[in-house]
């Protein structure tokens, strides 16, 4: 190693300085050609880097991490085909506005658009999934670009940023300097709402004599359940938190209805179509939630809290919109909302009334099949074991859906999934970042046994770096939800669904293989006794191998491109409605 | 005998639909990237987009013009300003702007009809930059009416050739009326 004076170090050394003054403290990565010189002093610097066996892994692993800790993540990858395998967890942390930085090699500068071995335009094929991203030729502003990267990630809407560096600037000496305040001229989150939208909202909640608080994922990234739980209480309106919010408010919490949207429950889907008024709180009117959105909550006023202000009206015509950071919007909201009490209160007692019967006559439930296990049993049993202090980190499919119905969240950040792009194989890699940012709580990830053939090479990682997660892999032997959209649309032609993975591979065999601790489980007698089991082993990875029903289904259902008037609570039921409460 | 450019500007430039952004970006590589990638995603309709330097040598600036319903005038915008790279976006009222468009025509001519291709030229205050033996290449600058109008009135003779530059624009005026200034 080349010997270093004063200020002056190599472009690589600049980068791992700066990557220490941005505060991390860990970061998922694998070395390559391009991204070598960076490796270099990486091995000396206080920073852990995990090595990961795949680059998808070391994304969700930055993604898990975020999410489970509010941190920055942080990947690092090499050129060409490393920075290419970020894509789908730069997509994925980018849509679910998870703050992420990724590092990528590139090729030296001269060889940038020859098309050189491991060249790829990664900052061109990133636009448009990431936040922001950077390519950097000049050793003298990577310091820069890494302190402006981690701003970008963790300020306004969180989301991920890419910095790719080219080699020659990680190889050539320079002077380093970590910029002590960023000023980016094109970049001012907005904070603080206006007083006036905030009084306008605070009138409009007065008014409303049939309110849902409409809580999304802002509401966990702006660490707002305090203030949350105040205005829920404050105004006693029903709250619905989506797949992105659970936890942002207690399922245990009388005005909780639960999620709204395609596998919603009957309340929350039903409260917000009747509703005349949305308090929708950092959240996006998102297709899975609204259904069609023409017939999406026909009589709703729409009051519309976010810190991007190009959510505004993105879906649904806001009538007020509160632009700022959520925390800061309900602390500004709560006292305009009691100065308007001063004057009249709306009595919700009727309203109330409907809302918590529809929520008594349909809960959500399922049934215990004859000739075997029942995924949702397995799921529910998970949740009441390890109970609201551990994370959840679940897969996309039938297997998220169960999870995020049976199993109860207290708390924010102890229930992690991919909601906006739907990444299958997130789970494994995310709950390894989640244990890593969190080493104290139990992290089960929920897979589905689609899911875990895709990544889930990464219990190698956690079986080699103390890393002991638990995963309950849901086995179907199938695409569990593509397969009910078969049975229920395709009339039960089931194209390319079925993955025989009862048989190959033996998913306990394959976790011992991978220095984990696999048990099995095929009967309803034995789920206590096998989580149990698996609650006890916290030196290794576990994996446990659930042989569960296959016809089982996500219950209640929006079809997709269907208003959400026509939920269906079970197989071929609609809700009955009395006449007076429609 | 020939026929109008296939591209040549319809009339919907000038229908209400159509908005002139003047966007004020950093100039860093990339950037014009960032701004098409973010048109093309969000299938924003772009009738002509010129970018060129001003007077500081950090920005660089766009002049956009897009046909969206008002509605989606509001998100383009938003989701422009969302760029990192983007300082300031205007919309221009062509009231309060002055547009222009450069245009490079090549009209087929005769000695029969030369004169009156010329006389058109002088009507339009525009000029003749190339002359041969069987066309007449013209210049001409100005809003979108009047190229289209110079145009409806060429297009008999036969245009054999025609190039366009995108509109640029600038507020009446001393400071133009920012947009994502007054949001914050």
């Amino acid at each position: 190693m080349t010997k270093e004076t004063g200020n002056e170090m190599t472009g690589a050394s600049a980068l791992v300085q700066a990557l220490e003054h941005a505060g991390v403290d860990v970061m998922f990565g694998i070395p390559g050609g391009a991204i070598l010189p960076a490796y270099d002093p990486i091995f000396d610097s206080k920073i852990r880097h995990i090595l990961v066996r795949h680059e998808q892994g070391a994304g969700h692993a930055a993604t898990g991490y975020a999410q489970a800790t509010g941190r920055v993540g942080v990947c690092i990858a090499t050129s060409g085909p490393g920075a290419t395998n970020l894509v789908t967890p730069l997509a994925d942390a980018q849509m679910d506005s998870v703050p992420i930085v990724a590092i990528t090699g590139q090729v030296a500068s001269g060889a940038i658009g020859t098309d050189a071995f491991q060249e790829a335009d990664i900052r061109g094929i990133t636009m448009p999934v990431t936040k922001h991203n950077f390519l950097v030729t000049d050793p003298s502003k990577i310091a820069g670009a890494i302190a402006e990267a981690f701003h970008i990630a963790s300020t306004g809407r969180p989301g991920a940023v890419l910095v790719d560096i080219a080699k020659d600037a990680l190889q050539m000496k320079t002077q380093f300097e970590y910029p002590k305040k960023i000023e980016l001229r094109g970049y001012h989150p907005v904070m603080e709402p206006t007083a006036e939208s905030v009084r306008d909202a605070a009138r409009l909640i007065v008014e409303s004599k049939q309110p849902v608080l409409y809580v999304g994922g802002g509401a966990i990234k702006s660490n707002s359940q305090k203030e949350l739980l105040k205005l829920a209480e404050l105004t006693g309106a029903p709250v619905v938190t989506t797949l992105m919010a659970l936890g942002a408010f207690p399922d245990s919490h009388p005005q909780h209805l639960g999620m709204p949207g395609m596998h919603g429950t009957v309340a929350a889907v039903t409260a917000l179509q009747k509703a005349d008024l949305l308090i929708t709180l950092g959240a996006r009117f998102d297709d899975r939630v609204t259904g069609k959105l023409s017939s999406f909550a026909p009589n709703a006023k729409i009051i519309h809290a976010d810190i991007d202000p190009a959510e505004i009206g993105k879906n649904r015509r806001a009538d007020v919109a509160l632009i700022g950071d959520l925390t800061r919007s309900i602390e500004a909201l709560i006292p305009a909302i009691k100065a308007e009490y001063k004057k009249s209160q709306p009595d919700l007692t009727p309203w109330l009334n409907t809302v918590y019967g529809w929520r008594n006559r349909f809960p959500l439930g399922y049934d215990h099949p004859s000739d075997g296990l029942s995924p949702q049993y397995v799921i529910e049993r998970i949740g009441k074991i390890s109970g609201p202090d551990a994370i959840y980190v679940a897969g996309v499919g039938q297997h998220q859906m169960w999870a995020s119905q049976f199993i109860n969240y207290e708390k924010p950040r102890t229930w992690l999934n991919s909601g906006g792009l739907g990444t299958m194989g997130y789970a494994v890699p995310a709950a390894m970042g989640a244990k890593v940012g969190a080493p104290d709580k139990v992290v089960w990830a929920i897979d589905g046994d689609g899911c875990f053939q895709m990544t889930n090479q990464e219990l190698v990682t956690c079986a080699l770096n103390n890393i002991p997660i638990k995963v309950a892999v849901i086995n179907n032997e199938s695409l569990g939800m593509v397969r009910q959209w078969q049975t229920l649309f395709y009339n039960e032609r089931y194209s390319n669904t079925q993955l025989h993975s009862k048989r190959i591979p033996d998913f306990a065999k394959l976790a011992e293989a991978m220095g984990c601790v696999g048990l099995t489980c095929d009967s309803k007698d034995d789920v206590d006794r096998t989580i149990a089991q698996a609650m006890e082993i916290n030196d290794r990875p576990v994996v446990v191998d659930f042989s569960v029903h296959k016809d089982a289904m996500v219950w209640p259902m929006v079809a997709a491109g269907t208003s959400n008037d026509e939920i269906v609570n079970a197989r071929s039921l609609a809700p009955i409605w009395d006449s007076q409460e429609l | 005998m020939s026929q109008s450019h296939p591209d040549a500007p319809t009339s919907t430039r000038s229908t209400s639909n159509s908005h002139t952004l003047s966007v004020l970006v950093e100039n860093s590589p990339g950037v014009l990237a960032r701004i098409s990638a973010l048109f093309s995603r969000r299938g924003y309709n772009i009738d002509s987009l010129a970018v060129g330097p001003t007077e500081n040598p950090d920005f660089s600036k766009m002049t956009i013009v897009i046909n969206v319903e008002d509605h989606a005038l509001e998100q383009v915008i938003a989701q422009l300003d969302k760029l990192i790279n983007v300082i300031d976006i205007s919309q221009l009222d062509p009231v309060t702007s002055v547009q222009r468009e450069l245009l490079l025509v090549k009209v087929s001519t005769d000695a029969k009809t030369r004169s009156q291709v010329l006389e058109t030229v002088q009507l339009f205050r525009a000029k003749v930059v190339d002359v041969a033996q069987d066309a007449v290449t013209i210049e001409a600058t100005g809003n979108t009416e009047k190229i289209q109008a110079l145009l409806r009135v060429l297009e008999p003779y036969g245009i054999k050739e025609l190039v366009q530059s995108g509109l640029v624009a600038m507020s009446r005026g001393l400071k133009p009326g920012s947009i994502s200034e007054d949001q914050k």
